[in-house]
């Protein structure tokens, strides 16, 4: 085994591509704001340097490892560099930082701390420009940006979008869309990706916080909220919970404690959505037309499809997706206590995700002109909630879900991770409903974080081909091989963002390799540890289907596409 | 077009036996400098007096010849003579130059006045026109290479720059053009090519210095098969213009080393990048290159060979960054010039991601002479370190302004008083800006250091392109790093952050130390920024940027001393640090500044002495222009 | 929205290279010169033809100082300020088109649309300082005199 000297101490060298990776693995934590192993090196940041047996200074996000080498990472110069470039990026930021929402999550913020900045000799004479409010999903303040370009890489690699660049150069470098445009004016699809990318305020979440709190604080308003897979194993650690850790009956109890009316789980949603969407692709295969059959749950999916892909928009499910189903549901089923206690509902569904703000005011995700989902709010901004109303959230007991759209399918929990819809589809479709059969589906590839996963499954005399994509960018390359005809499939499932809802772009921060394993994680075991696994089993739905659904499938489950 | 060997040799033979046969030669040169100074008329001028005077003159040579931009002169079958439009002679402050040949005379500030005597004493009675020659010192130079500013200078690469018309490939033929490809296509195998580039010690001209031959190697030596050979063109250091004089004078010498070397690495594609600030280059280049496709020396099957090699040119679009060679390359592929880190290198992933030779233009310019002449004769020019000549572009305050060629290890004595002509106006040398803005500055105590790569480097200074701004006692060092930094700041691509935040900073407080509000913990600062700076940036034009501000730091910090603390700058350069005084004993009292006074600083009593109040005076220099009895100075 | 003739000319320019991305800057130059400025919808029209994103191909005209988005004059007068221009007081050139064209700080255009002033980094022509190009025309050695001069022939020819 080849081995460098790092700080005087042997490393093996075993397959990582750079020094950076090696420094990591030796216990030390090397503060850097450009790189993300995920994303292209750019090595502009200039923080990982080290230094050399020969004085030089290298990037160690850059260099390769090479056998013998002798490196240190800490030397007196390097220290001082160092210091001195995190002075020159706060020299020209804003440094509100008690009035900015990512105080205390902040890069900047921690590692200015950590290098030990105690004064900035340079005024700030940055040019301030508007922030920009124009998407409904994530907002834009350029006056925090430190040009690290982890957005923009994000953005053109993982999710295919480019709908941020950089613009102009030197001193007057800024990133933003073509000709400066308003943010909803370009091809963003809302993913927050970007935002999870960000390492200062720069890019946040459009908060909905104030409106949420109004309507619970009004007393003629019934508000009723509904909980995604992806959030209950999110919330947790920021409250000092294990990663991944089901908290679910506790954001219940806390949500009580702000006053919500009531809430609701969204699984109960997809339990809808996997009935309604495996009947849709029954029909489509035995019309063996628009094949294959893409998925609606994911609205950075479907809007990329329609602005880069307007060919294949008539292939997305004309399902909604289970937010989308359940807040035509709940709006529903509680008309006609509205019109005789004089109320109105609110529905505010919490969620991991940035986009499902824009799917809310989709005329197509209306009923009858009206707005279902009232508002979306993200993980982030229910912990914001939480925090501001003083629950201590680690010691308050659980509490249950309401009834009736409180039980749910653990088919409709791993909804949250990539591969989760085809698997709950999949199960729903088979015939045999036994133990054997879950672990075999279990098996069938669809699970994992490979790009591009593939099954397929008999149905009757019919091999269903099967395709499971995350990130916006695999999405392209994927449609991209079925234009050419390299590729053939019935089904597909789509989520914008990689591993899935779990890493949404509403998803507290930071999310490392271990965090998004273990979110997986914990949505898996609450699909074991359920007691109901399939959608059907689920003792509400045929209640609900009957009762309130009761014929009106197309105007409640399905997007009003005239 | 050329099938073979023989028909190459045959053209060659063709080209040099139709030049002998010419009775005279006029060569007007058409280089930038010489063209702004009206040379295209001088050249048409000429033209008309050969033509009227029945003169079986030939002015097309070669078929298909692009036209210049005021057209050519009409053709005749067989010649007694040529008007040529040359490349530049380097000779620029003497402009516009017109040589005549076969008796070498070098006629200089020619104006289209001149032509007819220059016609009838020279052309048809074969007499100097005594007025128009170079004059030094009481000394009439008549032939060109005796004049002081050539004599001293060793032109190799330049060697044909102003003694052919390089808009006519068979004037290139008929100076043994192409022969060295002719010889590696015919007589060596690529790795016989790249040794004896490797062999000959040539190091890159375009700065770094690194070793030409290596960077070959390590290309040949890919498992990729697709590689490209890149020249650089985008001369951009403000006061170089060498490489744009080869581009314009001599544009076949470059294409034939750049084949060489796509032979030698086994390239076959090659891309040309020139500042779109050079036109005539430019078009010069495309020029070149469809002769060149035409006879079949770029393109598929180059002789009848297997060896195919096709050229493109880009245009730059204005980032000096681009000098930068992944910055150039990514500029090529459309996408921002911003280097990007290395490894991998360019000559592992390059353009296109594939295995790239990137040379400049001097460079390249080199090879057909090392393949022809063998690498023992060029070790025997320059030094053991740094073989070869070197180009530079010598202006700022010298005699001589122009393009000179000296050996390696030439001193800056020699340059500045013997090729340069000494100081202007007779005043002292006070340093001299090599490299440009990346470079740094060389002062008195260096005249008699011998100049290569090594030797610059030691000094803190760099070869950079090559770039040679004399500077003399009026000018102040502070005001030029400030310049410079300017600059730099100006051209920072932005992306790492010590290059675009910390000259940023620098600029500010250069800014601060012209203006008269500098502090002595800012030249601390200064100093920190810069030693960061220099260590940190991304690439090499970050890496050089605090340069000129640390070597001025280092040499002249007395003056930099004397803007803080005494808010004084000797050169008077300063703007804001200028103190304007009327002379009680001239001012005759006319009001006449006051009046001329913007900001109502002046004051006094029509016929007694006025007085400028200094807190509100605004240094613009109206009152110092407007007096008529030169009453009011700058202390 | 432009006029067709606009469209058809880019159609044009890109049919003389192709819809690589690589081209892109070859085919904008080439849009500026015809135009003398880069009309932002023919940008993001041949962002479309060549497959890249609008944000892409704004970022790549905005990186290079040659490209414009607003029409300049009839007249693009560049004023070097190389160091060896800068050395013998190109800024007084400077200054002296800026007091003859009446133009504030920060405008580079005159009302009329005739005159664009510029500064360029080095014109290569350092032997001739100070130098200024018309139309690509090199105009040597100037002095503030002869500016004045320069723009009454200018604009004699209108």
């Amino acid at each position: 085994m080849d081995y460098i000297t790092i700080d005087g101490k042997s490393v093996p060298i075993e397959g990582e591509k750079n020094i950076l990776s090696l420094i990591r693995k030796a216990g030390i934590d090397l503060p850097t704001f450009c790189y993300h192993s995920e994303l292209s090196v750019y090595g502009a940041c200039r923080m990982c340097m080290v230094e050399d047996e020969r004085g030089r200074i290298l990037a160690s996000c850059s260099e390769q490892p090479r056998p013998g080498m002798v490196i240190r990472t800490n030397t007196r110069k390097i220290q001082k560099y160092r210091k001195l470039i995190v002075e020159l990026l706060l020299a020209s930021h804003c440094r509100d930082c008690t009035t900015c929402t990512k105080n205390g999550s902040c890069e900047l913020q921690k590692i200015a701390f950590k290098v030990g900045i105690h004064a900035v000799r340079f005024l700030n004479n940055r040019k301030q420009v508007p922030i920009d409010i124009s998407s409904p999903s994530i907002v834009r303040d350029p006056n925090k940006c430190i040009l690290c370009g982890d957005c923009v890489r994000t953005c053109a690699e993982i999710q295919g979008v480019g709908a941020l660049d950089f613009a102009h150069r030197g001193s007057n470098m800024q990133v933003q869309p073509a000709f400066d445009k308003p943010l909803n004016e370009t091809d963003c699809v809302g993913c927050g990706q970007c935002r999870v990318a960000c390492p200062t305020g720069a890019i946040s979440i459009r908060t909905n916080v104030t409106d949420v709190w109004d309507a619970i604080m009004d007393p003629n308003v019934r508000v009723v909220a509904q909980i995604a897979p992806a959030v209950r194993v999110a919330i947790g650690d920021q409250f000092g919970f294990p990663k991944g850790t089901n908290t679910m009956g506790k954001i219940v109890a806390a949500m009580r404690l702000m006053g919500f009316d009531k809430i609701y789980d969204t699984n109960f949603g997809a339990d809808l959505t996997i009935i309604e969407e495996s009947k849709e692709l029954a029909e489509r295969l035995q019309k063996n037309e628009n094949l294959p059959l893409f998925t609606s749950c994911c609205p950075g999916w479907v809007k990329y499809c329609e602005t880069k892909y307007p060919e294949f928009a008539g292939n997305i499910s004309t399902c909604r997706s289970p937010q989308g189903m359940f807040s035509a549901v709940i709006k529903d089923y509680f008309a006609k206590a509205d019109e005789e206690e004089g109320k109105k509902t609110f529905v505010v569904s919490v969620m991991p995700c940035t986009a499902k703000k824009g799917e809310i005011l989709r005329p197509d995700n209306f009923t009858d002109g009206r707005q279902d989902t009232d508002r979306v709010i993200t993980s982030v901004e229910l912990i914001r909630m939480i925090r501001q109303a003083g629950i201590k959230f680690d010691e308050i007991d659980s509490e249950a879900l309401d009834m009736p759209f409180g039980m749910a399918s653990g088919a409709a929990a791993i909804f949250g991770v990539t591969g989760g819809v085809t698997e709950a589809v999949l199960r729903h479709l088979s015939a045999d409903k036994g133990y054997k059969a879950l672990s075999q589906i279990e098996y069938s590839g669809v699970r994992g974080n490979d790009d591009i996963k593939e099954t397929s499954i008999m149905l009757g005399e019919r091999e269903v081909k099967i395709a499971v994509v995350h990130g916006l960018a695999n999405a392209g390359k994927l449609l991209e091989s079925i234009k050419a005809g390299e590729a053939q499939y019935d089904f597909v499932e789509v989520m914008a963002c990689k591993r899935g809802c779990i890493v949404g772009g509403g998803q507290p921060l930071p999310v490392g390799p271990r965090t998004k394993k273990a979110r997986a994680k914990g949505i898996y075991s609450v699909d074991r540890e359920s007691q109901i696994r399939f959608a059907t089993d689920n003792p509400v739905i045929g209640h609900v289907f009957e009762e309130v659904i009761n014929g009106k499938e197309h105007k409640l489950l399905h997007r009003n596409l005239h | 077009m050329l099938k073979n060997r023989q028909d190459l040799i045959d053209a060659r033979n063709q080209a040099k036996a139709k030049m002998e046969q010419e009775k005279f030669r006029i060569l007007i040169c058409a280089g930038t400098g010489c063209l702004a100074g009206g040379s295209a008329k001088i050249y048409d001028k000429m033209c008309q007096l050969v033509k009227d005077a029945g003169l079986d003159v030939d002015v097309e040579f070669g078929a298909g010849a692009a036209h210049g931009p005021n057209g050519e002169c009409p053709s005749h079958s067989a010649s007694a003579g040529n008007v040529k439009k040359s490349g530049c002679h380097g000779f620029c402050e003497m402009g516009p130059l017109v040589r005549i040949e076969p008796s070498n005379l070098l006629y200089i500030k020619v104006k289209e006045e001149d032509c007819e005597e220059i016609f009838h004493t020279t052309i048809l009675k074969g007499e100097p026109v005594e007025r128009l020659l170079y004059e030094r010192d009481g000394v009439k130079y008549k032939a060109q290479e005796e004049i002081p500013f050539y004599a001293k200078q060793t032109r190799l690469v330049l060697k044909n720059c102003g003694h052919i018309d390089s808009e006519h490939i068979s004037e290139y033929l008929a100076v043994d053009g192409y022969s060295a490809l002719e010889k590696v296509l015919f007589e060596m195998k690529p790795e016989d090519v790249v040794d004896e580039i490797l062999e000959s010690n040539l190091r890159g001209r375009g700065g770094g210095g690194f070793q030409t031959g290596y960077k070959w190697k390590q290309v040949a030596r890919q498992a990729e098969t697709t590689r490209y050979v890149v020249c650089n063109g985008d001369e951009g250091d403000p006061g170089a213009f060498m490489d744009r004089s080869i581009m314009e004078g001599d544009p076949h010498k470059m294409i034939e080393g750049m084949l060489i070397a796509a032979y030698a690495t086994g390239a076959q594609e090659g891309y040309i990048y020139v500042r779109a600030e050079y036109p005539l280059a430019i078009s010069r280049l495309k020029i070149a290159i469809e002769q060149a496709e035409e006879a079949g020396l770029l393109g598929d099957n180059i002789l009848g060979t297997d060896f195919s090699f096709k050229l493109h040119i880009n245009r730059g679009a204005g980032a000096f960054v681009c000098g930068e060679g992944s910055a150039l390359t990514a500029s090529i592929e459309g996408e921002r010039g911003m280097p990007r880190t290395k490894p991998p290198r360019t000559v592992e992933q390059g353009l296109f991601g594939k295995p790239t030779v990137l040379n400049n233009v001097e460079t390249y310019a080199n090879v057909p002479m090392i393949i022809t002449n063998g690498a023992e004769w060029f070790k025997g020019i320059g030094t053991e370190g740094s073989p070869g000549t070197k180009a530079f572009a010598v202006t700022g305050s010298i005699n001589n302004t122009g393009l000179i060629e000296v050996p390696m290890g030439t001193t800056l004595r020699e340059i500045v008083y013997e090729i340069g002509g000494g100081i202007k106006n007779g005043k002292e040398f006070k340093a001299v800006q090599i490299g440009g803005p990346s470079g740094g500055c060389l002062i008195g105590d260096h005249l008699d250091v011998a100049l290569d790569f090594d030797s610059l480097k030691k000094m803190g200074a760099m070869i950079g392109s090559g770039g040679l701004v004399i500077m003399d006692e009026d000018t102040c060092m502070v005001e030029v790093a400030r310049f410079f930094m300017n600059f730099t700041q100006n051209e920072s691509c932005g992306k790492c952050i010590p290059c675009r935040e910390g000259t940023k900073r620098m600029l500010e407080i250069l800014e601060d130390i012209v203006a008269g509000r500098g502090t002595l913990e800012q030249l601390d600062i200064l100093k920190e920024l810069g030693e960061a700076i220099t260590d940190t940036a991304l690439c090499g034009l970050g890496k050089s940027a605090a340069l000129p501000v640390l070597s001025t730091l280092r040499l002249f910090r007395d003056e930099y001393v004397e803007h803080v603390v005494d808010k004084k700058c000797r050169t008077g350069n300063c703007q804001a640090l200028k103190t304007y005084v009327i002379d009680p004993e001239k001012c005759k009292g006319c009001s006449k500044c006051a009046r001329n006074c913007p900001v109502g600083a002046i004051s006094g009593v029509i016929k007694n002495p006025y007085t400028i109040d200094g807190t509100k005076c605004i240094k613009c220099g109206a009152c110092e222009s407007a007096c008529p009895f030169g009453a009011i100075t700058i202390q | 929205m432009l006029d067709k003739s606009f469209y058809d000319k880019a159609d044009e320019i890109i049919a003389n290279y192709g819809t690589e991305p690589k081209w892109l800057i070859p085919i904008i130059q080439d849009v500026q010169t015809e135009y003398r400025y880069l009309p932002p919808e023919l940008l993001t029209y041949i962002a479309g033809k060549l497959n890249i994103t609008e944000a892409k191909a704004y970022s790549v005209a905005t990186f290079y100082e040659n490209f414009s988005f607003e029409q300049k004059g009839k007249y693009v007068i560049k004023v070097c300020d190389g160091t060896a221009c800068h050395v013998r007081k190109s800024t007084t050139i400077l200054d002296q088109l800026y007091k003859e064209l009446k133009l504030e700080k920060g405008q580079h255009t005159t009302p009329d649309m005739l005159f664009t002033v510029e500064t360029v980094s080095c014109l290569g022509a350092c032997g001739l300082a100070p130098v200024l190009t018309v139309n690509d025309e090199v105009h040597a050695a100037m002095t503030p005199e002869k500016v004045t001069a320069l723009i009454k022939e200018l604009r004699g020819e209108n």
